[in-house]
């Protein structure tokens, strides 16, 4: 592998893996809110999730553009064109995904569970965290799927990215790049890796959470 | 004898209907108490509010002298377990069921391996530590919930028709194991099987539409109960 084709590779990776642990930071808490607790309005907030999931990514691409841009009113931090705006903008855009998937993993686990645990001596805390964990197989298919999503997506990396060339330019916006210019060989190279990184972490995942 | 649990005047109500209705009833300590009555009686609804997993809509739960609802609640839910009719476990091994109520107790590992090796001895599946739970057969899966009760060594332990649906070799195995355990610990059994309470049990109530009709010694309650509707039931005559 030559040295471009590792160093898009890594960048991609670490890029897509933070913004992977960035949105887990509030999806989490978020969907065991949706899962576990009844509360008004909580239908409506979990269809507004389940409705995010198609999000174009031009479209939050453009809305954060136009918030980071020196004229925005984020303009301020300067951080459009670095991989800190890529980050955030695939941190919310796998929002949904990891919310409405993990969301519906805790609403499939048996309710009566939670009763289980406390007969066994579990305080209310300690319950939720039982249901929490019968719900990890699709916890951990949700954050694979987001994670796949980030790395695969082109519009924001390029619209809040910019495409720098040794700074902002992950595997998508180079495949992307390549074909305008001709460089197929690139692009194929990268489509490949791109395509074993995505289909090989749910393989390893499936196989590693199998009974 | 002491009084382990007393319950006064409790009713449940569940949307606006009646579910029980002015429990009073007290649990001596180390006796074999059983329920019994028709089904829709309400005797899992009492077996709830003893375990604690359901507040009673008036009255109070006595446990030991205290009052039960309160700051302390889940320190009473350590004293009291409860085997439900349909055993439900976490998608885990026979062993890890077993283990999660002694992790809670902060048991050392080798305390959780001792104790989950003794109850799985004392329900014959010794073999048994690393089967998925999902794949053992329902009376297994009993034994194993009877099992799981027994090791955390409860002070009362509830039992909801523990043998409902099984076969007789299994319901004789879990009576047998039932009078074991009833020597160290406070049993109550809720059941529909007059025959199994008659075996197991020190003293009767027997519930009627969520009202305690009758309570008395095992040997009364079948030769000279009190109220009429009981003596009915208990000849297999109440419809």
């Amino acid at each position: 592998m030559s040295e471009q084709l590792f160093d898009l590779v890594v960048r991609s990776l670490w890029i897509s893996g933070t913004a992977l642990l960035l949105a887990l930071t509030w999806s989490l808490p978020l969907s065991l809110l949706l899962g576990l607790k009844k509360f008004r309005g909580r239908k409506i907030l979990i269809s507004a999730f389940n409705s995010l999931l198609g999000i174009p990514t031009v479209a939050l691409g453009l809305t954060l553009y136009l918030l980071f841009s020196h004229a925005g009113p984020l303009g301020f931090l300067g951080i459009l064109y670095t991989p800190v705006a890529i980050i955030i903008g695939q941190a919310l855009l796998i929002t949904p995904i990891i919310v409405s998937l993990l969301t519906s993993a805790i609403e499939s686990v048996d309710p009566n569970l939670k009763d289980l645990a406390k007969t066994l001596g579990a305080s209310e805390r300690q319950a939720s965290l039982a249901i929490l964990g019968e719900a990890k197989k699709g916890g951990i298919l949700a954050g694979v799927a987001a994670f796949n999503r980030a790395i695969s997506e082109l519009g924001i990396a390029l619209m809040v990215g910019g495409n720098l060339a040794g700074a902002t330019r992950v595997m998508s916006t180079e495949i992307a790049r390549g074909v305008t210019t001709g460089e197929m060989a690139l692009s194929i190279q990268l489509t490949i890796i791109l395509l074993l990184i995505v289909f090989g972490l749910t393989v390893l995942v499936n196989l590693a959470g199998k009974d | 004898m002491n009084v382990i649990m007393e319950l006064k005047k409790v009713t449940r109500e569940y949307e606006g209907k009646s579910a029980l209705c002015g429990i009073n009833l007290k649990i001596k300590h180390g006796e074999v108490f059983s329920l019994i009555g028709p089904n829709g009686a309400g005797k899992t609804t009492l077996l709830r509010i003893m375990a604690f997993l359901d507040k009673p809509t008036n009255g109070k739960i006595i446990y030991k002298g205290k009052e039960a609802w309160g700051p302390n609640l889940t320190k009473y839910r350590k004293k009291v377990t409860m085997v439900f009719q349909r055993p439900l476990f976490f998608n885990s091994t026979v062993f890890d069921n077993i283990a999660y109520g002694l992790k809670l107790r902060g048991y050392s590992s080798e305390e959780i391996e001792q104790k989950v090796d003794n109850v799985l001895r004392l329900v014959k599946m010794e073999d048994f530590q690393e089967r998925s739970i999902k794949k053992i057969s329902g009376g297994e899966q009993q034994r194993v919930a009877m099992a799981r009760a027994i090791a955390l060594n409860p002070e009362l332990l509830l039992l909801d028709e523990p043998t409902a649906n099984l076969d007789p070799a299994n319901t004789k195995l879990i009576e047998k194991i039932i009078k074991k355990i009833s020597k160290i610990t406070t049993v109550v059994v809720a059941t529909h099987n007059l025959f199994q309470a008659k075996r197991l049990s020190d003293r009767i109530g027997c519930l009627l539409s969520g009202r305690l009709i009758d309570v008395g010694n095992t040997r009364d309650i079948f030769s000279r109960p009190r109220d009429e509707r009981t003596k009915k039931f208990v000849r297999g005559e109440f419809f």
